[in-house]
Parts: structure tokens; sequence; C-alpha cells
């Protein structure tokens, strides 16, 4: 438990301590707010579908918890470089131990990072249909950080460079916000981007948000937070399989 | 205190600890000497559970490392070739993630990295954090942590690499002071012949994966009859270059690797 605890505090700490990088890491949910909020927000309403800022701020909640959850993760290459893994590694405490405290820390300071996002969003002119919506949200926005911090710690445990890194960027990440229905509405879709969103398993977790936030489900929160839970235990197990097998 | 017989690692076709075999006394100093690429790491990686030997026994206090790693790192310390310190925490932090994975009780672990970091002279920037440190303080604080919890063997991997003199000598005062008051084992490898002299109490020479030589300083100068260590171990490891096309292969490797899984 020790091990688990002080693992986890690190990961916050590192996180707390990064202030410039906080704040940079929330000038693109703005960007993606202004631009993509504003920028639609007319045609979205001749479609009749009301207000894109409404509809696109679960989204962009959604988009940060991935980024920095997985981000947190595959952190894990800066330990592998500095040296500081294995210190850990060599620890008379089990691999298990280690893996999830990594992967809590990173899963706490991404749900703290979503919300401030959400923060932003409601300064931002964003309202939710209750603020008792608030709380139930928090639930998803963990969930996501869940998942993708486990995801991010197994990535963390295969990767070696940073050469690495860029293609996971481009081939996993940016496929999983941009296939979520983060930026639109994923009824009437065509069969194949109808199968692909469902796959995807962000689509849940900003299903998840925008359904507690403004009503707008696609799925239903038991289904979302199934299928969260579900995918996040099939994650940590990867995870803990691929981090137990690391050689330093 | 270790025990080894008979251990071998190959790694593929590459044969990289061919059948060595020595042991180390309780509270002995015991150093291990040899040209780059001799093995000296992969061995220390394998009495230290990070490799799995191909074949052999190793015994650590009488404890099999790859059966009961969890009791045998319990019981030793290390301080890696190149740092395993966290940056971005502050010299206590590092002490206190240190002494927590290592299960020391919170009041011992408090006392213990005072008297430690006192001794290694870092107790006025223990709020500093790691990153802003120099090397050898750096240095200092892996050695510092790697005594926290009370290791009864200490393995020091060339701690000294790339320390001006000053901190070398200092940084062996002080193992030698705790090997002396704790009775701490210690194994090392180095490359500066004369630390081995000064503080070793015996010397193994290694070259090309086998132990060509061991004993005393003074038994290793009448074995081949010079009168220094460095001319010893030179007599005994001939004086051809070592190593030097591994670099381009082992990024080649890397990058294989990186690939693989």
């Amino acid at each position: 438990m020790g091990a688990i605890y002080i693992l986890w505090l690190r990961e916050l700490k590192r996180y707390v301590r990064s202030r410039v990088q906080i704040v940079v890491s929330l000038g693109q949910p703005c960007l993606y707010l202004f631009a993509l909020g504003y920028g639609f927000s007319p045609i979205f309403k001749m479609a009749g579908q009301g207000s894109y800022i409404q509809f696109v701020a679960p989204g962009i909640i959604g988009m940060t918890v991935l980024f920095s959850s997985i981000f947190s993760g595959m952190a894990m290459l800066w330990d592998r470089q500095f040296g500081f893994l294995k210190e850990t590694l060599v620890a008379p405490v089990s691999r298990i131990q280690i893996m999830i405290g990594r992967t809590l820390g990173g899963a706490t300071s991404a749900s703290i990072q979503g919300v401030l996002v959400l923060v932003l969003c409601l300064i931002a002119g964003f309202r939710p249909h209750s603020w008792l919506a608030i709380p139930e949200a928090l639930v998803f926005i963990v969930l996501i950080a869940t998942v993708f911090s486990a995801l991010g710690t197994a990535l963390g445990s295969v990767l070696k460079d940073m050469q690495g890194f860029q293609v996971v960027m481009n081939f996993l990440v940016m496929p999983i916000f941009f296939l979520s229905g983060a930026l639109y509405p994923l009824a009437h879709l065509g069969k194949v981007m109808t199968f692909i969103t469902r796959v995807d398993p962000l689509s849940y977790g900003v299903d998840g948000l925008r359904g507690t936030l403004i009503q707008h489900w696609q799925f239903s929160a038991a289904i979302n937070a199934g299928a969260l839970a579900g995918v996040a235990v099939l994650f940590l197990l990867l995870g803990a399989r691929l981090f137990s097998k690391i050689e330093v | 205190m270790i025990r080894v017989q008979n251990l071998i690692k190959t790694f593929g076709d590459f044969t990289a600890v061919k059948d060595i075999s020595f042991n180390v006394a309780q509270g002995e100093i015991f150093a291990f000497l040899g040209p780059n690429g001799a093995g000296k790491t992969t061995t220390i990686k394998m009495l230290t559970t990070l490799l799995r030997p191909t074949s052999g026994v190793i015994e650590l206090d009488g404890l099999d490392p790859n059966k009961n790693s969890k009791e045998a790192r319990q019981r030793f310390g290390i301080v890696f070739q190149d740092p395993s310190l966290d940056g971005e925490q502050t010299a206590w932090e590092n002490m206190e993630l240190h002494g927590v994975l290592y299960h020391v009780p919170r009041k011992i672990r408090h006392e213990r990295t005072e008297r430690l970091l006192k001794l290694f002279e870092l107790w006025d920037r223990k709020d500093s954090m790691v990153k802003t440190f120099s090397g050898g303080m750096k240095r200092r604080l892996e050695i510092a942590r790697g005594f926290l919890h009370t290791p009864r063997i200490l393995f020091l991997d060339e701690p000294t690499l790339g320390l001006d003199p000053q901190s070398r000598n200092q940084l062996w005062t002080h193992v030698k002071h705790l090997n002396e008051t704790e009775k701490t084992t210690v194994f090392l490898t180095t490359h500066y012949m004369d630390e081995a002299d000064r503080v070793a109490h015996r010397i193994a020479i290694m070259d090309h994966g086998a132990i060509v030589a061991q004993g005393t300083s003074t038994e290793l100068k009448q074995q081949t009859s010079t009168d220094s260590l460095e001319a010893a171990f030179l007599a005994l490891t001939g004086s051809s270059l070592r190593d030097e096309s591994a670099s381009s292969k082992d990024a080649l490797r890397n990058f294989a690797q990186m690939w693989k899984r």
C-alpha cells in the first residue's frame, strides 16, 4: 500500500509542480473551444441542433482528459531515460504495485486537468442543464482518465524513445479523439463510421459527459459507464502485463 | 555474504559472462575490475535481480535472488552506473520515496535520512530539487539513498565515474566509514585502480566475461611481478582497446527492439 501511495503522490507532485505546463496545456482546449465552438456555431444552429458551444464543451473536456492521461503514462519514457524507473524496479515491491501507483497518479492529475477545463468552459459560457450534473460528470472524467492512464502506462512500458511517441500520437491518440464524437453528433453516421465510433472507448466517455451535462445521450449512462469500466480493466491488465516485462 | 558459482550469461550466441565463481565475506569490500565490455555490469545486474542468469548459482546472504527476489532486494542497495534519482523531487523526497519502497518505518526513515544526508554533506540542500545538484552531489545522494534501508550488501557500479578527485576521495571515505560502522558488505566496480587499491580488501579482475585473477592487491602484484595495481591489471588484461564497435551495433539493436513488441 505504501508503495502505491508514494508513487501516486510522486505523479501528483510532478503535475502540481509543472505549473507552466498546466497553463500551456490549457491553451489547446481553449483554442478548440473558441475556434471550433464559435466557428461552427452558426451552421450548427442552422441545422437545427442548438448551440455548438454547449455541444462541443463536453467533447473538449474529454479530449483534455484523454491527452493528459495518455501523456502522463507515457512520461515513463523520461523515467526510463533519466534512470528513475530502475530505482523502482529493484525495490522490494511487486511490479503491479508500482504500475498501479503510477497509473492512479496519472489518472488523478488528468482528472484535475479535466476539471480545470470544465471551469474554463463555464467561464466561456457553457451551462450544464443543472448544477447537480457536475458530480455525475466527474464520475465520467475519472473513468476516462483511468482508461487512458492505463493505456498510457501500457504504451510507456513498450516504447523506448521519442520516435515511438510520435507514432502513438499520430496513429492512436489523434484518431481516438477525432473518432469519438467529441466534435460531432454520432447519430446518422454511415455504417463504417458508426462501427469505428462504437469501437472507440472515448465515444462512451464523451457521451457520458455530454449526457450528464446537457442531457444529450447517444447511449445510456449505464452503457457508457459499463463500457468504460470494462475497457479500464482490460487496459489495466494489459498495462500490468507489459510493465512486468520491462527489462533494464 | 555473496556466493557465486559457475555463473553464465549468454545473449543469443554471445556469451557475456563465462562461468565465473567467487565469494565475498561479510563486511568485506570487494572490487571488480575489468576493461569496458568485460561483463562487470552484466554480473551486477544478475546479482541484483535485473537479469536472469543462463545458468549457475547466486546466493546473497543465503538467498537466491531469482527465487526470493523481494527478500533479496530488501537486503541489498545498489548505486547504478548511470543516475537513477528523480530530478523533479527534492533530496529529502527522494530519500523518503526510497524509504517507503523499502518498507523502512517512518521514524527510522526520518532519523536515518537526517544522519545520512548530514554525513554526505547534503543536509542544507535537502529541500532543493535534485535537478539543480552537481554531478558529485547527485552521486553522494544516490549512495546515501543506497544506505537508507541498512542493506547488508551495497553494490556500487562505477560510482565515481565523472567525479573530480575531491568528490571521489570524500565519497570513498564515507563508504569506508559506513562499511566499518554498519558492517555493510560492499561490492564495487571501478576503472580507477588507485581507488580499488585504497578501499578494496580483495579484488577480482575480469576480462572477456571471465575472471582472470583474484586476491588482495598485494597478491595480484606478486602474481604478475609488477609494482602497481595498474601494471598488474594491464599485465593480466593486455593493452589492446575494447568494445569500439559495440555502440553503433547497440543503437541498431535498440532500434530493432522498439518495433519488435
